[in-house]
């Protein structure tokens, strides 16, 4: 699907690239054994190294390495068994050594893919450009003095993998699926949570325009975009900015902008002068970062089955839709829902219960999958009594209601209320008797060619039958009066 | 390589450091003599020899993932020029 953004002399094509920086999953800090774990009171996850103090020295974490490792072997890509760690220089308060340890230069990850699907069933592959590992910062808090700002060290030195991708993103969409499949890859092989809202993974974007077939023009970078729907909106408006700037006759400057959803408008964040001068060293605290082969291999032998193998297998082993698998495998939780409810039974059935009514009830009470007033175990029964023939599909409806509200088993609410489908040929015959009876002129009328009133005499039986009638055996019993 | 005072003053702005215009010439002739001192290293023929990047162990050490430092808030703060309860504070810095 192509988008174009229709300017004054034609039409102009868009060029993202992403910049996603994802909290690794560790209990202590990158270089600190302080702890990295959120929400501490003020200032108390924090040791002397994170804090600046001279002479300090920093210690790599192996965990840190091996999350960086897991997530390079899940996007496919290169592991660097040799990797060097730099200084980046700027100034801020936040930032209490006056640099942030990253890697420039020799990156741990380098190129990788990652293959999106977007609404229309299309598949495109995005590169990565590199992945590495850095320092996160300290926040500060502007608001709660008229003259100062205050300072909170407890997120310095937390671990940072910052994804780099190839500028192969060419329109808001495709930006939206990276995003999502970029967050399912880290949850599923638990290097970042990828909880936005709380910061955990952030994206910076790169935004250009060009005319079909030039080579790329200037490009601003959108800072610190904490949503995903956010980052569909700064690209919309970031490149219809940039188209008419181009079409006025102005040029593009590089420059740093800030998204600001209220206004729908992206702002210049800094002044010029200081752009991106980092003056990136070597850090002479830090050898080079050396890891094993054998060390790299036991890591992919442990990796998790990730989205898109689980799709496929989903798709081979219950033969169920590839949209069905899709929506299945979004989140490992509801994939192991889904497992459990589908092992020894119907998977299709259990694909349509769990994607159809189960969602729906999550939605409806608000409640997570983890969360969830049905176990997989208590729907897999109820489907049980489905396809053993106690109860239909219409009652199992009525069940499942029943199921969210008491918490009872399927099994326990269809002896309760006797629910139990009836299959007693004698029975269901009355019934079809009796409503043949009630509705001489509709007997006549179909009697007389009109066949579409056979769905309504199924209706009433089963309607008299409080919907516990057999509907195949409703049916049978129809045809052959009628 | 010989900087000119427009970039010395760069670099002080990008250090922070707030200097006279009185000084720069000086300042100027100590960053070019500092300069020049290095530059004696191009003399030296590294064609074909590996870049060094330190002395020792070859390889970083790693240590385990778990928490063995923190909880020092009192020590952490004990240098700021400034502080309000848990807080450091700095003049205020918004973007």
């Amino acid at each position: 699907m192509t988008y174009l953004i229709e300017g004054r002399d034609g039409p102009w094509e868009l060029v993202v690239g992403l910049e996603v920086h994802a909290q690794v999953i560790s209990q202590s800090k990158l270089f600190s054994g302080a702890s990295a774990s959120y929400g501490g009171e003020p200032n108390t996850h924090v040791s002397l190294v994170d804090a600046g103090f001279p002479g300090m020295l920093p210690v790599i974490n192996r965990e840190c390495v091996a999350q960086a490792v897991r997530t390079g072997l899940g996007l496919k890509a290169r592991v660097n068994l040799e990797s060097r760690f730099d200084r980046k220089n700027y100034f801020y308060a936040d930032l209490p050594t006056g640099y942030q340890i990253s890697q420039f230069t020799h990156p741990i990850i380098g190129e990788g893919a990652i293959e999106i699907e977007l609404a229309d069933g299309s598949t495109r592959m995005i590169g990565i450009t590199r992945l590495h590992l850095e320092q996160d910062a300290g926040k500060s808090m502007h608001d709660q003095d008229p003259a100062r700002s205050f300072i909170d060290l407890n997120r310095a030195g937390v671990a940072l993998m910052e994804i780099v991708s190839e500028p192969d993103i060419r329109t808001p969409e495709e930006a939206g699926a990276y995003l999502r499949k970029l967050r399912m890859i880290l949850r599923y092989l638990g290097t970042c949570d990828g909880n936005m809202e709380e910061g955990s993974m952030r994206a910076d974007v790169n935004v250009s325009v060009r005319k079909a077939g030039e080579p790329f023009r200037t490009r601003c970078e959108i800072k610190n975009v904490n949503s995903i729907r956010y980052v569909m909106q700064a690209i919309e408006v970031e490149a219809v900015r940039q188209v008419e700037i181009w079409e006025g006759g102005g040029s593009v400057d590089q420059e740093t902008r800030l998204f600001d959803p209220a206004r729908s408008e992206t702002r210049s964040l800094r002044s010029k002068e200081d752009a991106h001068d980092y003056r990136y060293f070597p850090d002479p605290d830090l050898l080079p970062l050396v890891i094993e082969e054998a060390w790299v291999q036991d890591l992919a032998a442990h990796l998790p089955e990730l989205p898109d193998a689980k799709c496929q297998r989903f798709q081979d082993e219950y033969g169920i839709p590839r949209y069905d698998a899709g929506v299945l495998v979004a989140e490992q939780a509801t994939a192991d829902f889904y497992e459990t409810v589908a092992r020894g039974r119907d998977p299709r059935l259990a694909a349509n219960w769990v994607i159809g009514d189960f969602f729906a009830a999550l939605n409806r009470t608000g409640r997570t999958i983890q969360d969830s007033p049905i176990s997989a175990d208590a729907l897999g029964g109820m489907l049980d009594l489905i396809t053993d023939g106690t109860i239909n599909g219409k009652i199992a409806k009525d069940v499942f209601e029943e199921m969210l509200e008491s918490g009872e088993s399927a099994a326990e609410i269809v002896e309760r209320k006797g629910l139990r489908q009836v299959t007693d040929t004698g029975a269901i015959d009355a019934a079809v008797q009796a409503v043949l009876d009630k509705n001489p002129d509709k007997l006549a009328e179909y009697r007389s060619g009109k066949d579409k009133l056979f769905g309504f005499f199924v209706g009433q039986v089963m309607k008299a039958m409080a919907g516990k009638g057999n509907p195949a055996l409703v049916n049978e019993a129809l045809k052959k009066v009628l | 390589m010989s900087l000119d005072p427009a970039t010395v003053r760069r670099i002080a702005r990008l250090a922070r450091i707030g200097i006279d215009e009185s000084d720069l010439p000086a300042l100027q002739r100590e960053l070019n003599g500092i300069l020049g001192w290095i530059e004696q290293l191009n003399e030296v023929d590294i064609d074909n020899v590996e870049p060094m990047v330190g002395t020792g162990h070859a390889a970083l050490r790693m240590r385990e993932d778990v928490v063995t430092d923190g909880d020092a808030r009192e020590a952490v703060l004990s240098n700021a020029p400034d502080t309000a309860g848990p807080y450091y504070t700095v003049p205020k810095v918004v973007e």
